[in-house]
């Protein structure tokens, strides 16, 4: 019944949307758009979009890169691997939704459409990126703040239930008990 | 010294529990009572079936886990221990749900919080649902029995001082407060009741009722999700349960059917009837799924000037019904509490990025925050929400924010900053839109008139589902009786927070508690008779 379902509409209007603007993007985009959430979800596409939103949801959080390049190269791998870890606990539904999201966004064309870019994720200068989060954040269109709240959630929740990420923030970590 | 693990020990000395995501075939069960959901509404009923002599088998989707496996961090016990990893959504993803999904349900994750149900709550579903005999007197030997049997006792140790904040600005503010009750014995004062209690202070189901059913020789199967029931005429035959997959959150190809004299739905008031629906019930009034009702929970933070450490100490030590405590049928009232705060829900909470956002959060340690609960389903314009099912047979609360609750967002959020103000607060962030401070309550109160609160530009949170399976004397307004027997199927009974006809304007777990405590009384000798 994915008329009655107004979150999942939603997704499927844009989906709708790049397909129409995509025809000729063929099969690819087809299979992106369609394809099984378990693969999209552990795909290429998720892990390097959340590698790529890393520096610009978590600036001033993550350990400073030109102060310690190690420390930080490895609190931004494991954001990443933990955000992909969380969204493999959701369940089938939210999967699928999330597995839509990246696929848009994974495919030059309907990625300009949402995110006002077409670069691959790889080249796009921080500042755009910047843009983009703010713009969806302070979107009338409800898609993208669903978007934005489901990316904010992901990537900044797999950094601040990470140890490192403690001490920046006062939190002492839980109490030794036993 | 190791804390001792009720738990575990019942394993080793023989519990019979079932891991169905290690099945490796087809399981067919019979029993007196099946039960389906661990939780207070569950839990309850399965001691007092049990206890009554009568065979009891426990389903729950969720996983068993216990103080040895609670480490106090959120990225472990979201994902373990509640629905959805702590992220269920209503369906235009405007309210985030907490609810448990694990052995003891919400008891074993939440807030410790035990209140009696209002008086004004009763007399509503006296005077305007048919609800009949669940007066205070009538109830009272109910709340007393569940109190002494969980440790309820008002909480004495000097509270936290996220919540002494709140009990200070009330008095300088001349707001009425009081402490609140918590289930627990030799609490550690620790405060992360929330990511299950690692000393077995809180008096869950999980380390109380359940183990007594196990000890009484109940069966419990986990992992396990409740598909359907299969009915015969007006009686159910079977319920039919899918095995889950060692990720807990996939199903496995394996099926276990139950065969029960009576089936219990306990399943909180999203699953529960989510459950009715997939097994097609007669509803011949469309009521199951209807009127469900969240308490829509806003929040304020506010730094202070000294270190507050809101994730140390009890949570929700004090409370205040200033504003809750109004005419029914008028503007929507709201309660006020202190929650505790943990970096990834906090984190979250805040919808801002970058430096703005880690600059916030750098705060923490002096963030007072407040909850405001909205009680939803009293007046004529707050109708709750709709569960209905998505294509695979999941659950979605369809949950609409209208402009009755909008405004009682604004006026909760207005009494939050000044309490937070009196209380001595440097800047007050009311959580909307990106989370912009304010220095006094004058900017704050002139901001929050002018704020464009709308589905996910304000978060609301809930950890309170109630309703979509009512109780009340008459059919036409009411899925089950007033012993919770459905009006339709002669041995299918609710017993849990479905129950309420409207939301009960405190923390819930102590009324699903007391009331299911009586209606599974009722149910064990209804079935003692009939032997």
């Amino acid at each position: 019944m994915p008329s009655h379902d107004p979150s999942r509409r939603r997704f499927l209007a844009v989906g709708g949307l790049s397909a129409a603007l995509l025809a000729a993007g063929g099969a690819l985009a087809w299979r992106r758009l369609t394809g099984r959430p378990s693969m999209l979800s552990s795909g290429a596409d998720a892990s390097r979009i959340v590698r790529a939103l890393v520096p610009s949801l978590l600036a001033g959080a993550l350990p400073d890169v030109a102060a310690s390049p190690t420390e930080a190269a490895a609190a931004r791998d494991e954001v990443v691997h933990d955000a992909l870890a969380a969204m493999d606990g959701l369940p089938p539904h939210a999967r699928r939704e999330l597995a839509q999201l990246f696929a848009l966004l994974g495919f030059a064309p309907s990625r300009l459409v949402l995110a006002g870019f077409a670069a691959d994720w790889d080249a796009v200068p921080r500042a755009d990126i910047d843009t983009m989060l703010a713009a969806w954040r302070d979107s009338r269109l409800e898609l993208k703040r669903a978007a934005y709240d489901a990316l904010h959630a992901l990537v900044i929740g797999a950094w601040y239930g990470n140890a490192r990420a403690w001490p920046r923030i006062g939190y002492p970590g839980p109490p030794v008990v036993g | 010294m190791a804390i001792a693990d009720p738990v575990r020990q019942g394993l080793a000395r023989g519990w019979r529990v079932i891991d169905a995501s290690t099945l490796a075939h087809d399981v067919e069960q019979e029993c007196d009572v099946a039960i389906v959901g661990t939780g207070a509404g569950g839990g309850t009923a399965a001691e007092i079936l049990a206890e009554a002599g009568l065979s009891v088998v426990l389903i729950e989707e969720g996983p068993l886990r216990s103080s040895s496996d609670f480490h106090m961090r959120e990225r472990e016990a979201y994902p373990e221990l509640y629905q959805e990893s702590a992220a269920r959504k209503t369906g235009d993803k405007a309210i985030n749900i907490l609810q448990g999904r694990c052995v003891g349900g919400g008891t074993t994750v939440n807030w410790t919080s035990a209140f009696r149900t209002p008086a004004a709550t009763l007399a509503r579903w006296r005077s305007h649902h048919g609800v009949r005999g669940f007066d205070e007197a009538s109830l009272a030997p109910w709340f007393a029995r569940m109190e002494a049997r969980l440790g309820v006792a008002p909480w004495t140790v000097a509270p936290n001082a996220n919540n002494a904040a709140l009990a200070r600005a009330a008095d300088a503010l001349r707001v009425s407060h009081a402490p609140i009750s918590r289930n627990v014995r030799g609490c550690w004062n620790l405060g992360y009741c929330g990511l299950g209690c690692p000393t077995n202070a809180k008096q869950s189901m999980l380390v109380t009722t359940i183990p007594a059913a196990l000890d009484r020789g109940a069966t419990l199967f986990t992992r396990l999700r409740a598909l359907r029931f299969v009915a015969a005429r007006d009686r159910i035959a079977t319920l039919e349960c899918a095995a889950l997959a060692a990720n807990g959150v996939d199903v496995a190809p394996w099926t276990v059917r139950v065969r029960a004299r009576a089936f219990v739905a306990a399943a909180g008031a999203i699953n529960t009837p989510a459950l009715l629906l997939r097994s097609a019930l007669p509803d011949p009034h469309a009521l199951v799924g209807k009127r469900t009702f969240l308490h829509p929970t806003v929040v304020s933070a506010a730094t202070m000037p000294e270190r507050i450490d809101p994730f140390a100490g009890a949570p929700q030590s004090v409370y205040s019904d200033q504003w809750l405590d109004v005419a029914p049928d008028g503007p929507v009232g709201y309660k006020l509490e202190a929650p505790p705060v943990h970096p990834i829900l906090a984190a979250i909470t805040l919808l801002d990025f970058g430096a703005a956002h880690a600059a916030r959060m750098a705060e923490l340690p002096r963030w007072h925050v407040l909850i405001a609960l909205l009680r939803d389903g009293f007046a004529g314009a707050s109708q709750g929400g709709v569960v209905r099912l998505r294509d695979d047979g999941a659950p979605l609360l369809d949950y609409p924010l209208d402009d009755y609750l909008w405004d009682g967002v604004r006026r909760a959020m207005t009494s939050m900053a000044e309490l937070q103000f009196a209380a001595g607060a440097r800047e007050v962030v009311p959580v909307h839109a990106r989370g912009f401070g304010y220095r006094s309550f004058a900017a704050a109160r002139d901001a929050i008139a002018r704020f464009d609160l709308a589905p996910r530009r304000t978060p609301v949170v809930s950890a309170h589902v109630m309703g979509g399976a009512p109780f009340g004397s008459d059919s036409a307004t009411s899925v089950v009786g007033e012993d919770g027997r459905h009006h339709e199927i002669a041995n299918l009974y609710v017993m849990d927070g479905s129950l309420f006809p409207t939301s009960i304007g405190a923390n819930p777990q102590l009324s699903i508690f007391a009331i299911v405590a009586r209606l599974a009384d009722g149910l064990a000798r209804a079935l003692r008779r009939a032997v």
